[in-house]
């Protein structure tokens, strides 16, 4: 293993460990040269306390696999702890931004996802999954679960709104909230549900375009 | 050339094999030939119901491994002369029947039969598809509670996927009292989940479980909630616009204006 430039870097802060990752080398390569650092040349970090990591993607992005890999190895040493996963890029490059609009009723049992924003003219029944990289706008009643900003790494600033919300479950990227247990309240009209600080949020519709002036702008 | 149609719910225990023995026993006393098939391999009661358990000889596996001509395996009703009734097989193993076996037994029954009703198993499994093989129209049994509605809504999106399109609803086990107290759906909460259009609504009766003990549909006994229901659903059938009964009826949008006024 030759080391001429380095793919991985790995810096320290008060919180724990950085890793950069160069955003330009193939993952393989990326790969076996984190394991050399992590078995060779940083073997002094891997004994003590557990450390935090933090793991700078660049401008890359990794599908799941590759995620699995590098959450695999990294867990393989003994003491560090992932906290992060972070891709510059991700967000821009993946997704795509049209809007796409469905109509009909999604059922118990029934689950689609889109690769896209969607706004779902019907009903999503408890039971029923509807999923999407980006946005949820349902005009009708979200009875079921819905899971918005589902990418690899998790959009945060995706949305669900909802005609008539009375999920059983919403997930925003990794973000789940379920329904209180004491489901006796009647749902609520107009909403959306949003991340702030990683927590579940709820508005009203009307309040829409201050959290995420950027929603619905294509 | 009759039509089949195909009784089912998802859940268990809702009033699927009720509902079987009452509408066609209903339709028989409108007058048409009606014939009731129990796809229920294994746990049949549809014969019981019907009061006709000590008459069955022969049943639909004999029918399927060609054991007997299906003339041969069909059962005369006591009451009408123009109800007959297929029963399933209580012992035998109900992988015995494929989807195509019910559809074939189904379409020869049609030219005979104005109206040929399926009672399906519980589940969504192999009996569920055997039932569902030949029928022409789906009816989805649901009682007022989320289980069964949730249920109910897993089948609608089955029989959606498959050729039988626009599946109809009937309600059963209506507790009217409950239903105000909001201890219980209501029948517009049920209806707006499930998004098909309402068949009827049955209420709880205890001249059900009475008539299914001695074997003699309730739709007989003229002192019934049940067996009005029951009466109406077959008119609706026949295509007879019968106005739902009071406890039937969803609130106005004139109840749901006041509620909003505040004066409701
Ligand atoms: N409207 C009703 N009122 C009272 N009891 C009912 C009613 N409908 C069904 N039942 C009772 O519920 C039980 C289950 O009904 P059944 O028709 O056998 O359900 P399934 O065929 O869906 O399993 C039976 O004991 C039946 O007598
Ligand atoms: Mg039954």
């Amino acid at each position: 293993m030759t080391a001429t430039k380095e793919h991985v870097t790995i810096k320290g802060n008060k919180d724990g460990l950085i890793f950069l990752f160069n955003d330009h080398c193939e993952f393989p390569v990326l790969l076996s040269e984190l394991q050399y650092k992590l078995e060779k040349t940083h073997q002094q970090i891997l004994s003590g306390p557990t450390i935090n990591v933090h793991i700078k993607l660049g401008n890359r992005d990794l599908n799941v696999e590759q995620e699995e890999k590098i959450k695999k190895l990294v867990s393989n040493h003994g003491n560090l702890l992932i906290q992060s996963m972070e891709s510059n890029q991700k967000d821009i490059k993946e997704e795509n931004h049209d809007l796409k609009i469905i109509k009909g009723i999604i059922r118990s049992g029934q689950s689609v996802h889109y690769e896209t924003p969607v706004l779902f003219m019907g009903d999503v029944n408890p039971g029923g999954l509807i999923s999407s990289t980006g946005d949820i706008y349902v005009m009708g009643s979200l009875r079921g679960l819905a899971h918005a900003g589902k990418t690899n790494t998790g959009n945060k600033e995706a949305i669900i709104a909802a005609s008539y919300m009375k999920p059983t479950q919403l997930r925003i990227a990794n973000i789940v909230s379920r329904s209180p247990d004491e489901s006796a309240d009647e749902g609520a009209y107009m909403e959306f549900a949003f991340l702030e600080d990683d927590h579940m949020q709820i508005g009203k519709i009307s309040e829409l375009h201050k959290v995420r002036p950027d929603a619905l702008q294509f | 050339m009759g039509e089949a149609i195909v009784i089912t719910s998802g859940k268990g225990g809702v009033g699927k094999t009720t509902s079987s023995a009452n509408i066609g026993t209903a339709l028989a006393m409108l007058g048409k030939k009606v014939c009731l098939l129990d796809t229920d391999i294994g746990l049949r009661n549809l014969d019981v119901v019907m009061g006709l358990e000590n008459r069955i000889i022969y049943d639909l596996v004999d029918v399927v491994e060609g054991t007997c001509r299906i003339a041969q395996a069909l059962v005369k009703d006591k009451r009408f002369e123009e109800l007959y009734f297929l029963p399933a097989a209580q012992t035998k193993d109900k992988d015995a029947v494929q989807p195509e076996d019910v559809k074939k037994i189904v379409d020869s029954l049609k030219p005979d039969f104005e109206y040929i009703i399926i009672d399906c198993p519980a589940g969504i499994e192999g009996g569920f598809r055997n039932a569902v093989a030949g029928a022409d129209k789906a009816i989805v049994v649901s009682t007022p509670e989320m289980s069964s509605v949730r249920d109910a809504d897993r089948v609608i999106g089955l029989l959606e996927a498959s050729d039988i399109k626009n599946p109809k609803l009937i309600i059963n086990r209506v507790r009217p009292n409950m239903m105000k107290s909001g201890d219980m759906m209501d029948i517009d909460e049920v209806c707006s989940i499930l998004a098909i259009d309402l068949l009827g609504v049955v209420p709880d009766d205890q001249q059900v479980i009475k008539s299914g003990n001695i074997g003699e549909p309730t739709v007989m006994n003229p002192t019934s909630n049940a067996a009005v229901a029951y009466r109406n659903i077959a008119r609706r059938i026949l295509g007879d616009s019968v106005p739902l009964m009071a406890l039937e009826r969803k609130k106005g949008v004139f109840y749901k204006l006041k509620k909003i006024m505040g004066i409701g």
